[in-house]
Formats: structure tokens, sequence, C-alpha cells
């Protein structure tokens, strides 16, 4: 049955992980994803699941990290500072190979800030914020409705892949409201068995949640292993949106809601009959390299929009490895580019 | 003899002067200030003792007390 | 200056520690500031100001604001100011009181900042004894965030993020600091105060005077909680707002000294 709503990207997350079946989050206030606290408080009284306003956001990646441990879904947001907190708890969510879900919702940075939208944690997300050699499963979500389908599908890769798979969206995304539909026979959630996980070892051995792997030699098998299901991962995951690639000879590269005003300044400039595309990386770990070096046959140049100083425009020249051009074209500090301004980029490259 | 000022356009409404005045010399006005909310005034009254309670309420530094 | 007849102001202003100067402390930059209107925090900043003023201390005072809606305190305070990351003040204030001995170095935290994710911070600061001041200003709420729960919040509060009322099974007990706190032995000088009375205004200028005389004297950590109003997410007008802490917040959080060594 459809049923349409208006709500803000915080909410239509939250919504999401409802509807994957998420039964814990733990969370702790802070702008510009409040709103996502305040409905998980809600919704998980509704529906049987667990809230807990944790102390910190460092205390609450532990309290996910319990709750993956021992099976259950389990989910937490915050924004920028807050996932700095978090890094630690991620890279031993990691190394212990437990699924889980959490959301940045970006803000300005460095240190406090302000809560205006912005990308400036793309590292931190695709490169690993946290110590050591693991990789999170990236989401960047450019609608409300996206916000919903990509939370409720990050669940199950979660524990397809035994992972942390992280939505990376920013205040803008988090705060817009826009009409979605909800339906939840798109959303069946895929409920896999978890044997690993603690549940009191009657009729079984026990199990043992643990990253401290000391044996000679053991550590390194493990991050293969580890390795291993990256690789795989990439294989079969990658996600991005190409539009107007064939004939494109400048090519916008935006993720996020940058995204969204760098497709309009792409029908701007086709509007001018200027030859302009846009690929839309929807993973940005696994990067859609493909999809950059299938573009790079018609492409002069591509220039990679950010609210950042220039992170994903990094990934965009290894893939490209050469063969064009890659500019540049960045707001930092809570920024936003207009459509007008982008456009401007792109005919001075022309 | 004493008497406070009270700047009406920095006052908020909070009415907290209003009620911590012993003599209830402090009354809520009847004209919007520039913030858009009625501020207090002082009634004017030779009863004020100048005991300040008004001023050490307010969260604005909003009173002068005068001697 | 006329004797005010009144019995219940007499000893508020007759002592001579808490006289009145009823003039805006130097300390205090003569600007409007952002707080709600009856919301304790303009207060409470005056107070520190007018210690401060008192012992002549203003260049050598260095304050750590908070995260929380006194984040931008250094708008309105006229001596240096540093901004610490959430919860970790105490931790900045002894970074710079142990290369800063002789300055006087206080801290001005909200019930999330102290009671919250700084727990541990403010714990080993009092433990180790750090020479500080620590302004405590507790109004059961997260307001910044927009009014989610705090460590504060009483039994039954709605918040954002207690629709229904906080469950004392569910989310625990209000938290007591101070009374936490006076376990330890470098604690030395602990008051609960308040700010919703003229007359409770007086005695908190008392406790912040004397906190701030502590540290002078090189007598160890000191800390003044100050019950404060938040009539925005208390959903309540000022004067509701004050007669909630008169009511209610102070027969859970006892006002008067905890500890004094």
């Amino acid at each position: 049955m459809k049923n349409k709503v208006l709500m803000c990207g915080n909410e239509a997350c939250g919504e999401g992980a409802v509807l994957a079946g998420c039964k814990f989050y733990a969370g702790y206030p802070i702008t510009p994803q409040n709103e996502l606290t305040a409905y998980m408080a809600k919704r998980m009284l509704e529906t049987g699941g667990v809230f807990i306003q944790a102390e910190s956001e460092l205390a609450a990646i532990n309290m996910v990290f319990g709750a993956a441990a021992a099976g259950v879904r389990a989910m937490t947001s915050s924004s920028s500072p807050g996932m700095s907190l978090k890094q630690e708890g991620i890279s031993y969510l990691a190394g212990c190979e437990l699924p889980c879900v959490l959301v940045n919702m970006q803000r300005g940075g460095p240190g406090l800030g302000n809560i205006a939208p912005a990308q400036g944690d793309y590292f931190q997300a695709v490169k690993g914020g946290g110590h050591g050699d693991y990789k999170l499963i990236v989401l960047a979500p450019s609608s409300a409705q996206e916000f919903l389908d990509y939370t409720a599908l990050a669940f199950d890769l979660a524990d397809k892949y035994r992972n942390p798979v992280i939505i990376l969206g920013d205040g803008l995304l988090g705060q817009m409201m826009e009409p979605i539909v909800i339906q939840a026979a798109d959303h069946k959630p895929e409920i896999i068995d978890k044997p690993w996980a603690l549940t009191g070892c009657k009729g079984r051995k026990p199990n043992i949640i643990k990253s401290l792997i000391l044996a000679e030699g053991a550590l390194e098998e493990h991050n293969k292993k580890l390795q291993e299901k990256f690789r795989s991962i990439a294989l079969t995951e990658t996600r991005s949106e190409s539009l107007n690639i064939k004939d494109s000879e400048i090519v916008l590269v935006a993720y996020g809601s940058v995204a969204r005003i760098a497709k309009a300044s792409m029908q701007m400039a086709r509007s001018k009959g200027l030859k302009v595309g846009l690929i839309r990386p929807i993973t940005l770990w696994p990067f859609p390299d493909e999809a950059i070096r299938n573009a790079c046959l018609s492409a002069r140049k591509f220039l990679v929009v950010e609210m950042s100083a220039g992170q994903m425009v990094e990934d965009v020249r290894l893939a490209v490895n050469g063969r064009t051009g890659v500019e540049f074209h960045g707001r930092m500090g809570g920024g936003i580019p207009s459509e007008e301004e982008i456009l401007q980029k792109v005919e001075a490259l022309i | 003899m004493a008497k406070i000022k009270i700047d009406k356009d920095r006052c908020k409404g909070c009415y907290l002067c209003m009620v911590n005045c012993p003599n209830g010399l402090i009354k809520i006005s009847g004209v919007l200030n520039a913030k858009g909310v009625k501020p207090a005034y002082f009634s004017g009254s030779s009863k004020c003792m100048g005991c300040g309670m008004c001023f050490v309420i307010c969260p604005d530094c909003g009173i002068k007390v005068l001697k | 200056m006329k004797t005010p007849k009144k019995k219940s102001l007499q000893g508020a202003i007759a002592t001579k520690s808490s006289r009145p100067t009823f003039a805006q402390p130097m300390s205090l930059r003569d600007v409007e500031n952002h707080y709600c209107a009856g919301c304790g925090h303009g207060i409470v900043h005056r107070l520190v100001c007018e210690a401060i003023d008192e012992f002549g201390i203003r260049e050598r005072v260095i304050g750590i604001a908070p995260v929380g809606c006194a984040v931008i305190a250094y708008d309105y305070w006229d001596f240096d100011v540093a901004e610490a990351a959430h919860g970790r003040t105490p931790a900045v204030a002894t970074g710079i009181k142990r290369v800063r001995p002789d300055d006087i170095v206080f801290t001005y935290q909200g019930d999330g900042d102290l009671a919250a994710i700084g727990t541990a911070e403010i714990i080993h600061t009092a433990n180790r004894g750090e020479n500080i001041t620590v302004i405590f200003v507790n109004n059961g709420v997260y307001g910044m965030t927009g009014g989610q729960m705090a460590p504060t919040t009483l039994a039954g509060q709605k918040t954002s993020t207690t629709v229904h009322g906080r469950s004392l099974r569910r989310e625990g007990y209000p938290i007591k600091m101070l009374e936490m706190l006076a376990v330890l032995p470098g604690a030395k000088y602990l008051e609960r105060v308040s700010v919703h009375s003229a007359h409770e205004v007086l005695r908190a200028k008392r406790a912040i005077t004397k906190a701030f005389r502590m540290q002078i004297e090189g007598k160890g950590f000191s800390m003044v909680e100050v019950l404060s109003m938040c009539p925005t997410y208390w959903d309540m007008t000022p004067i509701q707002a004050a007669d909630r802490i008169k009511n209610e917040v102070s027969t859970f959080y006892p006002l008067g000294v905890i500890k004094s060594c």
C-alpha cells in the first residue's frame, strides 16, 4: 500500500531503518541530525526496539558494538564532530566484522565549525577515519526518498558482508522536507542467520567477538580475509548514476546535495547547447571507477564539485589515471555552490 | 527616594523583574517594543526603595537603579 | 539609600560580601545577548563577571566556554576565553592552569557538557584537585540542540527524546554531580545555588565569589552548580519556569553547601 508523506531527510532515514528491522539505536544530540535522534526515540518505542540517548557519541558507538555483537540490527547517527569521536569504535566494529549502520549528516568543519552542510568528511568515511586497514561501505543519498531507500538497503548490506555501512549525508539533505513514498513491500529486510553472534552458548561452541589477534602471522591472515571481502564488495555493490555521458565533453562529478545542484547546472548548460554530463556516485566506497573510465571516452575534462577543499576529486583523478583533465570547484565551511556558479566554471572550461 | 530606568528595547519580556519587586512597582507595557514584545516598565512610584532586586534578577542588564 | 523594609531581603543585602552594586560589571560586554527571555545564563554570566571585577582579576582570568547555549559566552565576556570540545572543558582547564598557575582559570559548563559526555573529565579534574573554579549551569535539558533529555532531566519530564516523560526504568535517574564529586578528597568546595529569584541570585553570587576566592587563595578545586531556567524547552513562561525551580527542581536538587573544606 503506497503511503506518501512529507518528511525531512533525517526522519526518512529513521523510517528506512525501521523498515529494515532496526531494533537498536543509540545516539547523542548534535545539530543537524537531531530530528533523526528524536524520530528514533519515538519509533523504537513504537516498534519494540531499544532507544538510548547515550552519554556521548563514543558511548553510543560502543553500545552499537554490543547490540551488533548480540546479533541485532543496530544503528547510530551523528554529525562531523561526533563522527570523529566514533572512529575508534568503527575500527573495532570493522576489525570484529560486526554489521551496523552509521549515519553522518556532515556539517562545516574542522573543529566545532558550524551547522551548515558540508562534505568535508569524505576522507574520514571513505579512506578510514579510524586506525588500521578496513573499509566501510559508503552510501551517499541525495534526496529524502533515497535516505529511506538506502538506509534500508544499508542494513541488508551490513548483514550480508558483516561490515559497518555508513550513510554520508549533510545538513541540507537532513533538514530538507520532501514528499516520500513509504512502501514496506519494497523494503522487505533480508534477514540472515548470525551463528557467530553472542547469544549464550547453549547447544553450541562459545562464540568470541574480538579484534585482538596476537599469534604469529595470524593478524596478517585476518587482514587478507578482510581485503578479500572488500574486493568482493567492490565487484557487486558499486552504485552510481550517469546522465548524458555518451556525447559529453565536460563531465560533472558530484554526490549528495551537490549532485542535485550540479544536475541543474547540467540542464542549464545543455539548454545553451553545451555538451555536459553528470556522474553521481551513490556508493562512495566502492567508488564507481568504471563509470568514470567509461566517461573518459568522450570527456575532455571532468569537473568535480564538492562542499570541501577537494576530497572525492582525488578518487576521480585515480580513476581517470591521466587519461584526461580533472578540474575541481569547491566550497568550504558550510558554503553551498549555486547552479550558476557551477555553470560559470563549466563555461570557462569549454 | 529612588527610581529605576528600564531599557524598553533591550527588554525581552520575561517579567522576572515584575515578580521580584517587593513593592510591585513594575508592570507590563501595552506598547510593543522593537523586539515585538511588551516590555516591562516602571510605574514611577515614590515607593521605590532602590533595593535593586530588579537589577539583580534581570538576565539582560536592562535595568539601571538610580538613587 | 533607604533601608529596605522587607525582612526577606535584609539578610541578602546586609551581608558585606554580597553587597550588590547595581551596575553592569566591566568584564561583561555591554551588548545584548542571544539567550531566550528568562534564561538563567544572562544572570550567571553577570555574576561571574561581578566576581572577576570585585577581585580585580580580569587581566589574568581565562575562561573555558562549553558546547551548549553558552558556547558563544566569549561574545559577552571581556577577557581571554577558550572553546573546548564537548565535555572536555575541565581537561582544557587543567592544561591551561598547569602551565599558567597564577592565572585564574574557570570553566562554565551545561548539564550535557559536564554530566553526560564530560563525566570522566570532571571526575578526574576534581580528583586531581586541580586549583580551578567550575560553574555548572543545570537547566535539566539540552537547549542548544533542541530540547533533548539531559542527565539532570527530572523523572516524568517531557523532552524531545523522552516524548512520554523521562522513565526512571528506561533512562535512569537524574544525576547529582555535586553529591557524587563530594566523595573525592580533591574536591574542596561544592555548593548548589539557584537563580530563580533575586534572593537566590544573591546567594548564588556569594557562592560564585567564594569559588573564585578559593582559587585565588590556592585552596583547590571548587564547583558551584546553578539551577537555571529554560523557559523554551520546559514549555513555560519565564515566571512559571522560575516557580518550577522553586517548587520542583530544588526539591530534587537541594540548594546549599554540599562540601566545604
